[in-house]
Formats: C-alpha cells, structure tokens, sequence
C-alpha cells in the first residue's frame, strides 16, 4: 500500500521532471532550431514570382515523387564576386573591430578588477549603461560627429587644422568605430569577470619570486584571463560579421558586408534563396566562433 | 612608491578614456537634442522645440505604445522560459537533451541578427501555409521572436544566480517533506528574485531596441519604435531623434541609479546581518 503511493508519486515526480524540461526544450527547438532547417530548405529552392516566392522542393504527380534540389543559389554566390567580396569585408571588418575592441576593452577591465570593491559596481554599471539605451540611436550619434559637416570637422576646420572636410562617413574607418563602439561593453563584460576572479596571491607570488611586471601579466594574468577574452571577442566577432544596421547607417559603397547585402536580397530583391544560401554560407563559417563560444559558456554554465 | 601612486596606471587612464569614448557621443547627443537649428552640428541657441515636435508625431508616439507593449510580454513570457530553462541546467543533473538545451541557450546570445529574423520569417510562412496560422504577421510573431532570443539572455542571467545560492536549502526543504513544486516557489524563487528583475529588465531593453529581427518578422500592420527611427535616421539627422534619444537616456539612467540604489542597500544589509551572527 505504502510501497505503491510511493511508486506513484516517483511516476508523478518523473513526468513533471519530464514536463519541466520539456518546456523551454520544445520552445527552442520549434522556434530556434527548427527555422534553420527551413533557411536551409529554402536555400536548395528556385526563386519563382509567388507569394511566398520560392519554388517546391518535392512534387507529386502522374505517380512520380519528384524531389528538386536546386544548388544554383550556391553557385550563384561563387560566381558573382560581390558576394565573396561582402564575405570578405564583413571578415575583414569584423575581426579589425574585435582586435580594438579588445586592445580598448582589456585595460579597462583590468583597471576596473584592481579598483577599490566600493567602485566596481558603479564602474560595471557605467560601462553597461550604453548598452541598455539604444544600440540604434548609439549608431546615429556617430552620423553627426563623423559626417563632412558633422562636429569632428567642423571642430578641425574652426580651429585651423584642415581646409577641407576629413571625410569619414561612410568608409571603413566610420564602421569601425559603430561597430567598436556599439560592442565595446560586450568585450569588457566578461573580461572583467574574469579578471575580478584572478588570485591576487598569485601575482604576489610571482612578485616575490622576482617576475618583472609585464613578465607575470604574461605569463600569469594573461593566460588566466583566456576564456574571458575568447567569450568577448566571439561576443563581438560573431554578431559584428552579420551587422547590418553600422553598415548600413555609417558605411558607403565600398564597405560591403554580408548583412547588408542579404537585408537587399531579401527586402529590395525580394530573392528569398538566395537571401537564405547567404544565410547558410555565413553561419557555415560562424560555426567554428560559435563552437568556441559555445563551449566557454556551457563551462560558465556548469561550474 | 608614494610617486608611483600618485601618476595615475596605464590601465586607470584607459579606462577613463574608455568610458570618455562611450560617453562623449551620447552627451553630443543630449547637447544637440536643445538646439534651435535643424542643422543638428551648428549651434543657434537653446530651445525645446523639438521635444514639442516629438510629442506631436503621432508615428512616433503609436510607436512607443506598440514597442512597450511587446516588450512587456516578451521580457514576462522570457522570464518564465528562461528561468525554466537555467533550473533544469543547474539543478537536474544529466538529462537527455541537455546538450541540446544548452547550446540553444547559448546560440542565441551570438546569433546574427539577420539570421534569426530571416529564419524565424521563414518559419512563419510555412506554418501559415500548413496550419494556417499566423494569417498576419505582427506584434504576436514579433512577440515569439523577441521572447526566444530574450529567454537565451534570461536563463544564463538566472543560471548565474542558481549557482551561487546554495541547493543545500532546497534539498533541506524537500527533505523535510515539501513537494518539488512548493520548494521552488516558496524557496528557489524568493532567493533568485533579484535575477529574475534583472534578466526581465534585460529582456525587455534587448525587446525594446530591436530592429533587425522585428522587420523580418513584421508585418504591414505593426510598427515598432527602432523600425520608425531607423526610416527616419536613414535620411539623415534630425534633432527630433536627438530629443528621443535624450529621453531614452535619461530612463535608463534612473532606473539603473534605482537599482545601483537597491543593489547597494542589499549588500549593506548583507553585510550587517553578517557582523551581528558573528557577535552572536
């Protein structure tokens, strides 16, 4: 009697065990996982004038399965130069960002590790604060400072330094610093949580032991903090490859990058495989960042 | 070592730098949002037009209504996935599918823009042409897109707090009897609180500013606020989104004063409670 209430209340504990995991697993899996499935299935169709504009992959009819896989979309991408020169640039563009990012966003999270415990608050909220406003309007401030008759130049020019306006809106130099900019508190974040973490014994340690400064910042501190500066770098490398608001906003014809150009397949072109075929190749080549990424967070997860 | 003090480290002078660079924009933002030309860099004297201007665009204003309204639900619905999601990673042990679970959590925080509105987009199609539904797109696709990548930021807001408080409490109350469902609302739940206000505030400011994948998921009907400032802004500056954005600064700085504020009167009564337990 005993032993059955027991075992039915086990059965009732497992199903909701069950039911709990279930939740947020099924959420994901419908509304995450599932659409790439469908990206990829778009990918492999024809652009026909339809709504919604792309061709069958499987027919039926006159008792034939047809199963049409059409790979144009891909050659299509190696075959125009504009998109190996998009993927290029995003690339290119992305991973410059990431080194300043990291270059600016190391030493500010060192300095805020060895600040007084009564300051580091106030300064993890001041760095986060930007981030919480509007990364939109963030972006926009920069049109103005940047642009020919934007505060910069008309700074220069007031002063006598230059004749002419400097132009740095729409180049690389301007997506750069959105982008810089925009990521800045992303790189920091976790740096700091890492650095905050760091043994100060052991610096003493190596202090005592006789290391010079910049010998125990690489030999102790640096490797320390690796899974702080690999989470903010893919934290700013990975997301910043797909920009397209920095491009769009702060970059000319001659900063192509990849979100951009798949944003005007999509909304100007109305071409959905191949908007997807992009989509494809560029988490093809994010797999490997969002891999690392993915195993420092699960490691943060567990711990 | 008094000298050496005295001159400021490399590190403090770039973190003051650094903070100069994330500041100096917005307060050129805020300087400009009172001026009197339209020309958003000359200077022609203070005025709050603008403001008057902004309160008038009822674009604008519709926006704000539409965008606060998703961001609200999604911040709420995120908050119960993504605490769901953080228990069952820090307290269940191995389960089948946690891998999965976890890298779902984790993906999201990276993912291009680009990639999850498309792909979302793409679902919505297909599930309307099989079942029918969404027959529009809207603020309910918008909402189940805003509360899938906000949950991922919830849960490891939530997991970080699960794991600093103590599971001996909760095995000592289901010890004592009390079934797993009553442990977590009367004992997990009250000792992650501070998280789940975080992450909901997380949520609904990650909600608040997204353009990329609301545009993908939208339809005609719904327009939310960085869907008009991003039309508007594309034409080139104007003080009316100067005068926005002040405001917008503005919020964000009282409520995080209010919670620096709460932050720090927790950790001061921590501490209290601390000192009088080692009197005692």
């Amino acid at each position: 009697m005993m032993l059955s209430r027991v075992a039915g209340l086990m059965k009732r504990l497992q199903l909701g065990r069950r039911a709990v995991i279930a939740l947020p697993l099924v959420w994901l899996t419908l509304f995450f996982l599932l659409p790439f499935g469908l990206v990829l299935k778009i990918s492999l169709s024809e652009s026909v004038i339809a709504i919604p504009p792309y061709g069958p992959l499987v027919e039926y009819a006159d008792q034939t399965l047809q199963v049409f896989l059409n790979l144009g979309n891909y050659l299509f991408l190696l075959s125009d130069s504009l998109y190996v020169a998009a993927y290029w640039g995003s690339i290119k563009t992305a991973f410059i960002s990431t080194a300043v990012c990291l270059l600016i966003g190391y030493p500010m999270a060192y300095a805020m590790a060895r600040a007084p415990v009564r300051w580091q608050l106030i300064l993890l909220l001041l760095v986060m604060l930007p981030s919480w406003t509007s990364f939109l309007i963030r972006v926009y401030a920069w049109m103005g400072i940047l642009s020919n008759s934007g505060l910069i130049n008309n700074l220069l020019m007031g002063l006598g330094v230059i004749d002419s306006p400097l132009r740095m809106m729409n180049t690389q130099f301007a997506v750069v610093i959105g982008i810089v900019y925009a990521y800045l508190p992303f790189m920091v974040l976790p740096l700091y949580a890492h650095l905050t973490r760091l043994d100060n014994s052991l610096l003493e340690a190596a202090a005592d032991l006789g290391s010079r400064k910049l010998n125990t910042f690489l030999m102790v501190t640096l490797p320390l903090s690796m899974g702080g500066i690999v989470a903010g770098s893919m934290l700013v490398f990975i997301p910043a490859v797909g920009e397209f608001v920095i491009p769009e906003l702060l970059g000319g014809p001659n900063t192509l990058m990849i979100g951009k150009v798949l944003w005007e397949e999509f909304f100007l072109n109305r071409d959905w495989p191949v908007a997807s075929a992009l989509a494809m190749v560029m988490l093809l080549l994010l797999l490997i960042p969002i891999v690392l990424f993915h195993r420092y967070q699960s490691r943060e997860l567990e711990k | 070592m008094s000298s050496a003090r005295r001159r400021p480290s490399f590190t403090t002078v770039m973190l003051v730098l650094g903070l100069l660079f994330l500041y100096l924009p917005m307060v050129v933002l805020v300087v400009y949002s009172f001026n009197a030309s339209r020309l958003v860099t000359v200077w022609a004297g203070f005025s709050t037009q603008w403001y008057v201007e902004l309160f008038r665009d009822k674009q604008i204003l519709a926006a704000v209504w539409t965008s606060l309204e998703i961001a609200f639900f999604s911040a709420s619905m995120a908050v119960c996935l993504g605490t769901v999601a953080a228990f069952v990673m820090t307290r269940y042990g191995n389960f089948r599918g946690k891998t999965a679970l976890s890298s779902m959590v984790t993906a999201p925080l990276v993912m291009p823009e680009v990639i999850t509105g498309l792909s979302l987009l793409l679902l919505f199609v297909q599930m309307a042409q099989l079942i029918g539904w969404p027959a529009d797109r809207g603020m309910v696709t918008i909402w189940i897109a805003h509360t899938t990548f906000c949950s991922a930021y919830v849960a490891v807001v939530v997991a970080a707090r699960l794991r600093e408080v103590d599971s001996s409490i909760e095995e000592a109350a289901m010890d004592l009897g009390s079934p797993p469902v009553k442990t977590f609302f009367f004992v997990t739940l009250p000792v992650i609180s501070p998280a789940l206000a975080a992450g909901w505030l997380l949520a609904f400011t990650l909600s608040l500013d997204d353009l990329v994948i609301a545009s993908f998921v939208s339809g005609p009907g719904a327009n939310t606020l960085p869907m008009v400032v991003f039309s508007s802004v594309r034409m080139g500056v104007s003080p009316k989104i100067n005068a926005l954005a002040t405001l917008i600064i503005l919020t964000v700085s009282l409520v995080t004063l209010l919670a620096w504020y709460f932050m720090r009167r927790s950790e001061a009564k921590r501490l209290t409670l601390l000192k009088q337990a080692d009197n005692a």
